[in-house]
């Protein structure tokens, strides 16, 4: 956006040029992902997935409203009609199907986003405010999700709900009166099912405009790269159309296919079979558990069995249930600090040998955390989850800041260009044929 | 000399390869077109009447029970349905009429099917502005022509439910029905 | 300051979980908590080979209609059934009069009020209609199984296994050759239960619905109605019951995964061309 050899847009067709003086759509997304948006030329594939994020934002919004013309949003006939859709509506069960794995998706894509971010330290300057908004978006995204899977009042959408509002509870002197303004009553029932109807159809738009805000933060900077050298001139880049609208489609398709794969064969595999029971408030689940993208935090949560007290005395300071939910909220929290955590000049971990060490173990570590998650909160998996919670907070808190000071980073390449041409070097041998362009 | 060539053929060759390129992403873009209406359709058709919808799209009604002189209210997707068995004065009076200087041009026999003018089906729905006129039940008023009348803005109808004074512009619609037996219809 | 305040939220959080840890770790060494007969005694489903299996399975509708027949002759007794409407019912290869006959024979009728004088009055199910919902008077709540087969794992394989899985408590040891009343001997079966080693409880108040061959007579053509047999087609029924769409949705996606399949070749090979002059 800000660089001086972008293309111009220049309006060729009569119509075209009324539209651009008086509304200037069409040069906006000409400048926006048009062939007016220089990108380095040396994205891999990680960087394909925050499109892939918009595209999973928008099925979901497609087949949420869709939805949203058949569901009915009362405790007592919810679950008969997303019956109702799964067997009676028009190609209602593709609609569903597509709506509840289209959120698995949105969080997988989100995930992976997220950790190209991490690795790559695109939350360094000047891009903090990209990441800051993302952090925003991931946490819109997960009360989105929770309200979501309230919804269609299953057993797992009841008990998921009481477990987490009561998580409220536990704030000293307001928990109490926050959890039954938050549910509209003692538990989950009516008042909190309808208004979970209403935030769930208002937050994705919230998050799409969120989203707007991200992109444009993005392209004032332009995007980073693998090498995380910034961009020196005008070779070091490529028009977004069509370098990277191919790209994408090609992502996209590869995306498509993958979750056409599980939507149309395997459509209730990431979801718990309780679910398919309808609530019933005074029956528990032998083992409630939320959606599978919230398991590293509720491993999180379940770590905790230990009371903060003063020892010999009787007196708590802060309850484990409360160290908890503390722990679990600052988990995400902490990401808003990272810009400033990280003080390493250095952006990609390509060159951080240290650093990628530790990158590779906090991602076994969210792995194992969400393994731990979906399990009974019991031994071992408690002793485990305790030792993955330390050394996530340990990660950021502890680790990060000690690496930025003590690494030894590896030589960067002068600039993009440098890093394409060595790598063409290596791999092909020909200077002439990459010389000659 | 031998790099002007080398430049005129791979000029040529340029121009060669960016047809064929441009072949394989028009081809691409246009599938993803295609793929793009293809989701269309399942957005479009969900909206159209589900099953549930549909099997009460048809109205099965028992005529035994009728009376000469009586009429039931039904129930036709979702709408109220007019049975009534017609009189031999009811059916007189309706064909004195000439249909040629009505609102609504229709014998009472277009009305009916062959051979069963008494049996007089129609929608209980006023074609002015969708009231339902009274008459079908037992001492309702009928109006001046002895069918039906509309209590929202004074359309009556005949014997044969035509529009003969009021604002109405069309007689009681007649939906399509079939009689399954002597005693039984099946409308819709 | 940033990095100070993290640092000491990080030693904080390390220090809670350590001691948490720590004292966990104790417990689990001086009182480790003792398996129960549940955890060494449940037995995990065994696997059909389904007509539906599989991304090109389809159901047998000659064997959904028989465990229709199942459905309809023993367990409507208790179970409801009632998001399947009778119009459903086609797709087991019933036709419009046989579905109108079967609905208006349902020996349970649809009870309507006057909103106006709040009489009630029964009247025989059309085929528009769903199942009647079934009340059951007696101890123990029999669950709808329109969903059964969504909401248990194992689905089909898991009814099919708990309906013909019903054992002697008495005398009765697990794969690795462990005495039930051996290692739990408070592990009774309460009266009023029957011990089946498939359900979690190990103990569930259903009796043994189907207890004999011939239970349910099955027409010319059809395979002898064995207990296992009946268990077989009243589980696939099941299967249908909770996944009507389940044929429409694997050819559909045959479909789709073709076309994305193409597609995405072709938007490789459009990538490819359009980066072969840039080096990246």
């Amino acid at each position: 956006m800000s660089f001086p050899w972008a293309e111009h847009y220049e309006p060729k067709l009569p119509l075209m040029k009324w539209l651009d003086e008086r509304l200037p759509l069409p040069r906006f997304v000409y400048n926006a992902v048009g062939a007016g948006y220089p990108v380095p030329r040396n994205l891999n594939y990680f960087w394909n997935f925050g499109v892939l994020a918009g595209l999973a934002l928008t099925i979901q919004l497609v087949t949420g409203i869709v939805l949203a013309m058949h569901y009915a949003a009362s405790a007592g006939v919810a679950f008969d009609s997303v019956e109702h859709i799964m067997r009676d509506v028009n190609s209602g069960w593709l609609l569903r199907y597509a709506h509840a794995n289209g959120a698995s998706f949105f969080f997988i894509v989100v995930y992976i986003h997220i950790f190209r971010g991490l690795y790559f330290s695109s939350y360094k300057a000047p891009r903090e405010m990209v990441w800051l908004l993302g952090v925003v978006i991931f946490l819109l995204m997960m009360a989105t999700a929770f309200m979501g899977y309230v919804l269609p009042w299953g057993q797992m959408s009841f008990w998921g709900a009481q477990v987490i509002t009561n998580l409220f509870s536990a704030i000293p002197l307001i928990g109490d009166s926050l959890h039954t303004w938050l549910l509209g009553g003692f538990a989950p029932g009516d008042a909190a099912l309808n208004r979970f109807f209403s935030l769930h159809y208002l937050l994705p738009f919230v998050i799409a405009g969120v989203i707007i805000l991200h992109i444009w933060a993005l392209h004032i900077p332009g995007s980073s790269n693998p090498t995380g050298v910034e961009v020196k001139g005008p070779q070091d880049t490529v028009p977004f159309h069509p370098y990277y609208t191919a790209k994408d489609g090609f992502g996209a398709a590869v995306f498509l296919l993958i979750f056409a794969v599980v939507v149309f064969y395997a459509p209730n595999y990431m979801g718990h079979p309780d679910n398919y029971i309808p609530a019933n408030p005074l029956a528990t689940p032998a083992l409630i558990v939320p959606e599978w993208y919230f398991w590293p935090f509720y491993a999180i949560l379940r770590a905790f069995t230990v009371d903060f007290s003063i020892p010999f005395t009787g007196i708590v300071i802060i309850p484990a249930k409360l160290m908890g939910v503390l722990a679990m909220f600052s988990s995400i929290l902490l990401l808003f600090f990272l810009p400033w955590i990280d003080t390493s000049p250095v952006r990609s971990g390509n060159y951080r040998p240290l650093f990628k060490k530790f990158f590779w173990l906090l991602v076994i570590d969210v792995l194992v955390l969400g393994y731990c998650g979906g399990s009974h909160a019991a031994e071992p998996y408690l002793m485990i989850s305790q030792i993955a919670t330390a050394y996530y907070f340990a990660h950021f808190l502890i680790i990060l800041p000690l690496i930025s000071t003590i690494e030894k980073p590896l030589p960067l390449p002068g600039s993009i260009t440098e890093a394409v041409l060595a790598k063409a070097r290596h791999t092909t041998g020909t200077a002439d044929a990459v010389a000659a362009e | 000399m031998a790099t002007e060539v080398q430049g005129a053929e791979a000029v040529g060759g340029e121009g060669e390869g960016v047809r064929r390129r441009d072949f394989i992403n028009i081809a691409a873009v246009s599938f993803a077109g295609v793929g793009g209406i293809a989701v269309l359709a399942p957005l479009i058709t969900q909206m159209n009447p589900s099953a549930d919808v549909l099997a009460q799209a048809t109205t099965e009604v028992d005529l035994s029970a009728i009376q000469p002189g009586q009429a039931i209210k039904a129930v036709f997707r979702s709408q109220p349905l007019f049975v009534r068995h017609l009189t031999p004065a009811e059916i007189a009076a309706a064909d004195k009429v000439d249909a040629s200087t009505l609102r609504d041009p229709q014998t009472l026999e277009e009305r009916t099917v062959d051979g069963k003018t008494q049996w007089l089906v129609t929608m209980g729905v006023c074609t002015h502005l969708g009231c339902v006129p009274l008459g079908a039940a037992e001492g309702e008023v009928r109006g001046e022509f002895g069918g039906y009348f509309c209590p929202c803005h004074g359309s009556s109808y005949d014997t044969a439910a035509r529009i003969r004074k009021g604002p109405a512009p069309k007689n009681l619609q007649v939906p399509k029905y079939k009689y399954t037996s002597e005693t039984a219809i099946l409308v819709g | 300051m940033v990095r100070i305040f993290g640092f000491l939220v990080g030693a904080f959080f390390t220090v809670m979980l350590v001691v948490s840890f720590v004292i966990g770790a104790y417990n689990q060494v001086t009182e480790p908590p003792a398996a129960t007969v549940e955890h060494e005694f449940l037995q995990h489903p065994h696997a059909i080979s389904w007509s539906f299996n599989g991304p090109f399975g389809k159901y047998d509708k000659a064997q959904l209609q028989r465990g229709f027949q199942v459905y309809t002759e023993v367990c409507s007794a208790c179970h409801s059934l009632k998001h399947v409407a009778f119009r459903d019912l086609k797709d087991l290869g019933y036709e419009d009069a046989e579905v109108k006959a079967i609905a208006k024979n349902w020996k349970s009728k649809i009870s309507e009020k006057n909103p106006v004088t709040g009489d009630v009055t029964e009247r025989a199910p059309t085929p528009a209609d769903l199942v009647p919902v079934v009340y059951y008077a007696g101890s123990g709540t029999p669950p709808d199984l329109s969903l059964i087969a969504k909401a248990r794992h194992g689905g089909a394989d898991y009814v099919h296994s708990l309906l013909t899985g019903y054992k002697e408590q008495a005398g009765y040891k697990n794969e690795e050759g462990k005495e039930l009343l051996k290692e739990f001997p408070d592990a009774k079966t309460p009266s009023g239960l029957y011990f089946n080693p498939y359900f979690a409880n190990l103990n569930l108040a259903m009796p043994p619905p189907l207890v004999s061959d011939g239970q349910v007579t099955y027409g010319e053509g059809n395979p002898k109605p064995t207990v296992d047999q009946m268990s077989q087609d009243v589980s696939a029924f099941l299967a249908w019951a909770a996944e009507p769409k389940m044929e429409a949705r694997k050819a559909t996606g045959f479909a789709v995964v073709i076309f994305l399949l193409f597609g995405a070749v072709l938007a490789y090979l459009s990538y490819q061309s359009i980066w072969s002059t840039k080096e990246h």
